[in-house]
């Protein structure tokens, strides 16, 4: 693998659910910063409190738990749509939702949208765009397994309807069959790599050199499932190899889902450039390699590939 | 009722937040507090301005001058603000603003802000402590704070915080001050470490280095702060073996233990180190030293 020593953000994984040496490996393939959208945590929810003590770990303990590996951790908070379909929940978990969504490092509301598409996650859908124009702050949808690209249509359709902007929307888990209609909408479209589901990154070299890197993300969405938490560095290893600019890299597997989530006012690249600067005073005492203007080179990025093949199918 | 005077703090906090932020900032935070002070205001209010401070008030660092580090300590002994940022020092007034004569109300939002708080959040709330009024509505939420695995947040309940050693059990303190030497932080900025000195920490402290020397890890100088003066037969074995370490800083510690001592033993092993006793007695050797170059060297 090599990603010839670029920065790296992944804008969606579920890092409660990964160990610290996915943490070690993520930043030495070039992992900077990363966005945890809340989600479902594989068995439906039944009180509140659980609502609430995961949104606070996501602004708490798994911030803190991400810098001591040198990445920056930011989040968004939302009910999912699964657990929406809960209505006496929902409406308990929706009175949380303003406790955490002016937190420092939320980066939007999300992940949300539609599962089965059903009348009440769409209630809570709609409720949920309000709550995002209230405070002004990006929208990250999660687009259905089921019924895909009706669901996805529907999504947008709905996030207009609301008076969001098209580009304080990151539609998630595209494929080919979505990604013109999201394109074309103004959206921000972005794929999830994962093996054996939704996307392999062969497919996903494929995609970026038929609609170049305009709104184009690469997340991994890696969770408690078969997952790969490295799928954003292995996908733009692989994009370089096959002959994308790197140009078009950086935008798709950093500066995209920077200028999107960025939106929110929370996410800045001095958090992760100062940050490191101080890391590697730390470590190499009086040798202050990233004062300013220059480019930076974060940390010890290795690129000396330790997987054997940056390929996910 | 009081631990510090809510005006005078407020008073002192607006004036040293104003030369690290902007004349908005500023205005927004009188805003917030005056809304939030009245009575008049709903929980979202409180709880949607202490999230979002930080981006209206900044997070530079709080510039403090020798005036205002006396004037910190007038208003709450022990009160040391000098680590603090601007969003910190906003949090803090945007609380202390709240109506406060129910303490069991009071408290109650306060325990909101820390049950959904995020580190910054965490790291202001319980550097407040000491500020607070009812503070013995927050032994609990103190000893919560210890139990912590962020660093940040550890720091801010367990140094520059002269709350715990006002308020807290012996057991809760015991535990805060081992903890402190177990996540490598330095015991030197403990608010009140000599003040609450006590045989059981003693025996406690004596018990993690034997721990440390078995598992052949070094051990930290300051362990020996709160030890002086519970020298007993077994913890003068452990002052003569930190005499024969070759790190300086164990010799001085083993000193100084002694001198803090009046058992005979103790004072008979000062008196066979008599270069390292006429220090101490000379004053050079204090613990904020040992400390500070201890820190230095890790």
């Amino acid at each position: 693998m090599n990603t010839q020593n670029l920065m790296l953000i992944d804008p969606h994984i579920h890092m409660t659910s990964r160990t610290t040496d996915d943490y070690e490996r993520m930043r030495q393939a070039g992992i900077v910063a990363i966005i945890e959208p809340a989600f479902w945590l594989g068995q439906p929810r039944t009180e509140p409190g659980s609502f609430k003590d995961y949104f606070s770990s996501l602004v708490g303990w798994e911030r803190f738990r991400a810098s001591q590996f040198g990445i920056k951790h930011y989040c968004t908070i939302g009910l999912n749509s699964k657990e929406a379909n809960n209505e006496a929940l929902a409406e308990q978990v929706m009175e949380l939702l303003p406790l955490f969504v002016c937190k420092e490092g939320v980066v939007g509301i999300g992940e949300i949208g539609y599962d089965d598409q059903t009348p009440i996650e769409d209630k809570y859908f709609r409720a949920q765009l309000e709550l995002a124009k209230e405070v002004n702050m990006p929208v990250q949808v999660h687009t259905p397994h089921r019924d895909k690209k009706a669901g996805t249509i529907k999504s947008m359709e709905v996030c207009l309807e609301h008076g969001i902007a098209p580009d304080m929307v990151v539609i998630d888990h595209n494929n080919e069959e979505t990604v013109k209609d999201v394109l074309d909408r103004g959206f921000w479209a972005a794929f999830t790599i994962y093996p054996n589901s939704k996307m392999g990154n062969e497919r996903m070299v494929e995609i970026v050199k038929q609609y170049g890197s305009e709104r184009i993300i690469v997340n991994s969405s890696a969770d408690w499932g078969v997952s790969d938490p490295l799928s954003v560095p292995k996908t733009a290893s692989l994009m370089l190899e096959r002959g994308i600019s790197i140009e078009d890299v950086r935008k798709t597997c950093y500066q995209n889902a920077l200028d999107s989530f960025g939106k929110s006012g929370q996410m800045h690249e001095s958090d992760w450039l100062q940050g490191t600067n101080v890391d590697q005073r730390e470590k190499f005492s009086d040798n202050s390699v990233l004062r300013g203007g220059q480019t930076p080179v974060v940390g010890e990025v290795s690129a000396t590939g330790q997987m054997d093949s940056n390929i996910v199918r | 009722m009081y631990q510090a005077d809510i005006y005078a703090t407020t008073t002192f906090l607006k004036e040293v937040l104003e030369r690290s932020t902007t004349t908005q900032g500023l205005a927004w935070l009188t805003q917030k507090t005056e809304l939030i002070a009245s009575g008049a205001a709903q929980p979202k209010d409180l709880y949607l301005a202490f999230s979002a401070a930080p981006r209206f008030v900044g997070k530079a660092p709080l510039h403090l001058t020798q005036h205002d580090h006396a004037t910190a300590q007038q208003i709450r002994p022990g009160f040391d603000p000098g680590r603090w940022n601007a969003a910190q020092a906003a949090r803090t007034m945007l609380i202390l603003s709240l109506p406060h004569q129910d303490g069991q109300a009071f408290k109650e939002q306060i325990e909101t802000l820390f049950n959904t708080a995020d580190m910054g959040e965490l790291v202001a709330l319980y550097a407040a402590l000491p500020l607070l009024p009812h503070p013995e509505l927050f032994r609990g939420r103190a000893a919560e704070g210890f139990r912590t695995n962020m660093g940040d947040v550890f720091e801010a309940v367990a140094l520059d915080n002269p709350y715990p050693a006002d308020y807290m059990e012996e057991d809760a303190w015991n535990n805060m001050v081992l903890k402190t030497l177990f996540v490598g932080k330095p015991i030197f900025r403990i608010y009140g470490i000599e003040k609450r000195r006590n045989v059981k920490l003693a025996r406690i402290l004596s018990d993690y280095a034997h721990e440390r020397w078995a598992a052949g890890r070094p051990v930290s100088p300051e362990l020996w702060r709160p030890v002086g003066p519970f020298i007993n037969e077994a913890i003068l074995a452990d002052i003569q073996k930190l005499f024969s370490q070759p790190n300086e800083l164990e010799q001085l510690a083993a000193a100084l233990a002694c001198s803090e001592s009046s058992s005979s033993s103790a004072r008979e092993l000062l008196d066979a180190h008599p270069q390292l006793k006429a220090r101490v007695e000379d004053g050079e050797i204090t613990w904020n030293l040992i400390g500070t170059r201890n820190l230095q060297l890790n």
